[in-house]
């Protein structure tokens, strides 16, 4: 008789599945136990709110007392996809917080409520995860908002980088605000909150292929507190905006189109780091097309600047504020810079991505 | 540490050099900058605005990406689809149209297309993926060559089979001699290239000067350096002289660099070029050696039977020789924008229409 091959039948003989909590895998996405324990052990710690805790597919949550069904909803929502997804100042949560919460508060909003939707890259490690969740959740009691809503989907490996994120934010605006690009008048200041092209530099210098390091910051902030201080100080404010991607030059095109006005800029006025102008000349790139994550633009009655300026220059993301240029008539839906030695030139929007220079 | 840069760009030194120039000429002049750098300069600081009226500055052929040939863009659209190649090039090139695509396009068909900012770097990606043939779009004037030569000197010293170049260069002189000899050349004195003048100095501008009786002043890119260039041509053309000055010491000598020029005379050799809007002029280019044809692309990839089609509309070619500006072309502004480029002199950062469309609409 031939010898039985089987040694014994006794020992483990269930396959158990591995629990995975090193690295996201494809089940994490499934909407079965796996996601329900990530849920429950990466975003529930730190995203605490009543809506999140009551478990449903949707949140209700409550207007401020003051608002007495009064005002309007500013809702608004942004998808981020960044690589790297940690650079120097922030990462791609900050990121997603900040911009949806600036979004919204560029309305004159009061920013309340956030929900956050994560498509995550199978192979992500959770640490990673982690620390971008506790980054949002600093990111979101720095502004005094909760996050209310999320949801996760896992996709295969090599289709996100990482991780994106969109995140969609609620505020409540009191009834007299009305603050949009469409209400800059000819005489209006124009105001910028700080130094520019920090974030688009911080961002490329992290990727490492510049050819050299530099020692740039992404300015990534909630800027809601500064902006209700300014409002308070410049109560007629007419358009706030926070120029992201292409810049001050483009997002001023933006608000010379709706409000179809020009906008007349002082080159030397402008403020800009000298190790951002300098890596940007290195490349051929212009810092005023450049992204920032933490400044906004102020376009206010003339007769308030100076209350607003100050303002601004109060608040630790807006010590470097300054007034650089004035709304005028003519011409129309254009927007002109006048250089140090008294010469114009257009200030137009960019073509497509900003590509380094050749010689 | 020496500031190189504020002191050429300080207000008040401008403003000395505008206040010359205006006393010093008397009559109207026509003056031609070379560089498509120096274009961009001119016009992003507003030079042409300080200057008198009786001075018009024209735009020259000095953009390498608008010049390189439509045949060329072509080959390098038809390598750039193929599976197993890795395309790399200097990212304006990525949005130069060919005869009915561009890179950009390339890529979004799947091509793998990569902006590099040196092409030290293409070599590295061929180092690190072995299996895939990498090419490099070698363009530029005398700047690029020694870093595009240096690529394939490191490549056959790391015995790499995988790395080639499509070769696109171009020399400054040889667009002089076509610009001055055309028949409706109106061209008076010359700017002539800096970092070009850094490589190859300014030896071989002295017969172009005597031959056509021409002032030319080796001109660097800040706004005091133009201004000095201009100035420094203006006395000449005032005066009735025509030598060759150079107005950028700190980086220019008359013999140039010469290890530069003996790396390029080891690698390349004189070829005549196709230039886009221009026409063919002979011993204009550089081209491999035949001891180093293993690394040329053309070559490799078989890409010389194709043909090309240019847009009837784009009048590049009148701009780059300084006949026409472009908002004199009427479809500047229009048909032809940065979105939608008809031509390359719209899509370059060192591009007269872009330029213009930029700063000046």
């Amino acid at each position: 008789m031939p010898e039985n091959p089987i040694s014994s039948f006794n020992g483990p003989s269930c396959p158990v599945p591995l629990y995975h909590k090193d690295t996201i895998v494809m089940g994490h996405g499934s909407g079965g136990k796996m996601t329900q324990d990530l849920i429950k052990d990466v975003f529930y710690p730190f995203f605490d709110s009543i809506p999140l805790r009551e478990g449903n597919d949707f949140a209700r949550a409550p207007l401020p007392d003051e608002a007495q069904l009064k005002g309007s909803l500013s809702v608004s929502t942004d998808c981020h996809s960044v690589f790297p997804i940690e650079f120097p100042g922030g990462d791609i949560g900050k990121l997603a917080v900040c911009g949806t919460v600036n979004d919204m508060s560029m309305s004159g909003a009061i920013p309340l409520y956030l929900t956050a939707g994560f498509i995550l890259e199978e192979g992500l490690p959770i640490a990673t995860l982690q620390e971008i969740v506790l980054s949002m959740c600093a990111a979101s009691k720095e502004a005094g908002v909760s996050i209310i809503a999320g949801d996760t989907k896992v996709v295969e490996r090599g289709k996100a980088d990482g991780v994106y994120i969109t995140t969609t934010g609620i505020g409540w605006i009191p009834e007299s605000r009305l603050i949009g690009g469409q209400y800059a008048q000819p005489g209006d200041v124009v105001l910028i909150s700080g130094y520019l092209g920090d974030h688009g530099m911080a961002v490329l210098t992290a990727r490492g292929d510049l050819g050299f390091e530099a020692d740039i910051q992404s300015d990534v902030a909630p800027l809601n507190k500064m902006i209700a201080n300014l409002i308070t100080a410049a109560p007629d404010t007419r358009v706030l905006r926070d120029p992201t991607r292409g810049g001050l030059a483009t997002t001023l095109n933006e608000i010379a189109q709706q409000s179809q006005v020009g906008i007349q800029l002082t080159e030397t006025a402008i403020p800009i780091r000298p190790v951002v102008r300098t890596a940007c000349e290195m490349l051929g790139f212009d810092p005023l097309y450049v992204a920032n994550e933490g400044k906004l633009i102020a376009i206010v009655p003339a007769e308030q600047a100076n209350a607003a300026l100050h303002a601004l220059q109060a608040s630790p993301y807006g010590s470097q504020a300054a007034v650089i240029g004035e709304v005028i008539a003519q011409p129309q839906k254009r927007v002109l810079l006048r250089t140090q030695v008294g010469t114009s030139r257009i200030l137009d929007v960019h073509a497509g991505e900003m590509l380094p220079r050749i010689c | 540490m020496i500031d190189f840069v504020s002191g050429f760009r300080n207000a008040d030194n401008i403003k000395v050099l505008v206040e010359k120039i205006h006393r010093a000429t008397t009559q109207p002049w026509n003056i031609m900058e070379i560089c498509g750098g120096q274009t961009h300069s001119i016009l992003h600081y507003g030079l042409d605005q300080l200057l008198p009226p009786e001075i018009e500055l024209v735009h020259g052929p000095g953009c390498p990406v608008c010049v390189t040939s439509l045949e060329l863009i072509d080959q390098a659209l038809e390598i750039a689809s193929q599976s197993n190649v890795i395309f790399t090039s200097f990212g304006d090139m990525l949005r130069v149209p060919g005869s009915h695509r561009d890179l950009f396009s390339v890529r979004a068909a799947g091509g793998d297309v990569r902006v590099v900012y040196s092409p030290l770097d293409a070599v590295q990606i061929a180092l690190k993926n072995p299996e895939k043939q990498v090419v490099f779009f070698a363009i530029g004037f005398e700047t690029t060559a020694p870093p595009n030569i240096a690529s394939v000197i490191q490549a056959r010293n790391l015995g790499l089979t995988n790395y080639s170049v499509l070769v696109s260069q171009v020399c400054v002189p040889p667009a002089m001699h076509a610009i001055l000899s055309a028949p409706q050349n109106r061209v008076q004195g010359f700017l002539a290239a800096g970092h070009v003048c850094a490589i190859m100095g300014y030896w071989e501008y002295l017969p172009i000067a005597e031959q056509y009786q021409i002032p030319i002043t080796v001109t660097g890119f800040e706004s005091v350096d133009l201004l000095q260039g201009i100035y420094q041509t203006i006395v000449q053309l005032e005066k009735g002289s025509f030598s060759v000055e150079n107005a950028y010491p700190r980086l220019v000598t008359q013999p140039g660099n010469r290890s530069a020029q003996a790396m390029i005379n080891q690698v390349y050799e004189v070829v005549d070029r196709n230039w886009r809007g221009i026409g063919p002029i002979p011993n204009s280019g550089w081209g491999l050696r035949e001891n180093f044809s293993q690394f040329d692309a053309q070559k490799r990839f078989k890409v010389g039977h194709i043909k090309t089609q240019e847009s009837e509309v784009c009048i590049a070619g009148q701009i780059l020789q300084g006949i026409k500006k472009p908002n004199q072309c009427p479809a500047f502004g229009i048909q032809c924008t940065p979105e939608n480029p008809l031509g390359a002199t719209m899509v370059s950062s060192e591009g007269a229409c872009a330029a213009y469309y930029r700063y000046r609409r």
